[in-house]
């Protein structure tokens, strides 16, 4: 493996979370509990989406097989998306939305403040424009989980229930293989487990806070950042390529 | 459930600096840290603001509109009060 395999697999695995999770999103628009969550949702959802296509066409570039950003989103088969597992769940109701949210949010900020400082320029751009974005993400999950948590009987049974689903997807978020390690030792991406203390006390404060609880050590799931998916995933890109498939190379 | 309607906020955008705060609007939230969220969200996705104030809804006291004769027709009849007798230099904006 060249390091720009390297970087290209690595890049879709960013680029692969972010439109999954920003799919997954936009499913609520028209659907928000209320019209300003519905608007913030799909908020969401854009800065997401918006975030992947800058993945997506630096990982074209480095690829440089002629292939464009909408090849990549929509053109793939199941098997060749490298997102986590955690994205790609089911919405559930609001407030599993917003626990697998929160968890991925905590996530993805440590993430990009490590990634900022990437020798690689573009990805340290990328990053630093998308930090802004998911700083507000992450506030916005984190104050839900509170007032949700913390709120009725009926929410806090539905939290803790969301919390122990999802729980079940942390430790992927951590993976790492030969990929990571090769771009960690060339300075291009930081090491996740320099970060997972920090996950860990920053997802105890709010879950505290909201007087919910992790679940006691559960399986943890993987096979994401390899191509295994849950069955959701299949679904969902049943959806999302359907345009492309139905009328190639349409567009709008 | 509840049905339980959350408490209405007017939302005020800052939509510089130096200028002051507008109304732009109002939503529901269940709290004033989450009517800032929801008005970052709803009325600044455009980039409209650099500040954001949330209120109450029922905390604004109104002019009551049946009053407007006895407060607001007396000041048509005194132009003086307009400082149209000034020449303004070219080149100055905001007036």
């Amino acid at each position: 493996m060249t390091k720009e395999e390297a970087l290209f697999t690595y890049l879709l695995r960013r680029a692969d979370d972010t439109l999954i999770l920003g799919h997954r999103l936009s499913e609520w628009c028209g659907h928000g509990p209320i019209l300003e969550e519905d608007i913030a949702l799909t908020n969401l959802s854009l800065d997401l989406i918006g975030q992947c296509t800058s993945y997506f066409q630096y990982a074209a570039q480095i690829e440089g097989k002629g292939r464009t950003e909408d090849d990549l989103a929509f053109l793939r088969i199941e098997k060749d998306y490298v997102n986590c597992l955690m994205v790609e769940q089911p919405n559930g109701d609001f407030g599993k939305t917003i626990t697998r949210q929160f968890f991925y949010d905590v996530y993805h900020k440590l993430l990009l403040e490590a990634l900022v400082n990437s020798k690689d320029e573009q990805l340290s751009a990328i990053a630093e424009k998308s930090l802004k974005e998911v700083k507000y993400h992450l506030r916005h999950s984190s104050e839900w989980m509170i007032r949700l948590g913390d709120g009725t009987e009926e929410s806090h049974e539905r939290m803790q229930n969301a919390v122990d689903d999802i729980s079940r997807f942390i430790d992927e978020l951590f993976y790492k293989d030969q990929v990571d390690e090769m771009l960690i030792k060339e300075g291009i991406i930081p090491d996740s487990a320099d970060f997972r203390a920090a996950y860990d006390a920053y997802v105890t404060e709010v879950l505290e806070e909201a007087t919910l609880q992790l679940p006691e050590k559960m399986w943890q799931l993987s096979g994401g950042r390899k191509g295994v998916h849950s069955e959701h995933l299949g679904y969902l890109l049943a959806e999302l390529q359907y345009m492309q498939r139905t009328y190639p190379n349409m567009e709008w | 459930m509840s049905k339980k309607e959350w408490p209405l906020w007017e939302v005020f955008i800052r939509s510089k600096q130096g200028l002051s705060h507008k109304h732009a609007g109002s939503l529901r939230a269940p709290d004033a840290e989450m009517a800032i969220n929801n008005a970052r969200d709803v009325y600044t996705r455009r980039s409209e603001g650099v500040s954001i104030w949330v209120v109450p809804s029922n905390e604004i006291v109104a002019s009551d509109p049946s009053d407007s004769e006895e407060l607001f027709e007396p000041s048509q009849t005194k132009v003086y009060r307009h400082p149209t007798f000034y020449d303004v230099p070219d080149g100055i904006s905001h007036m």
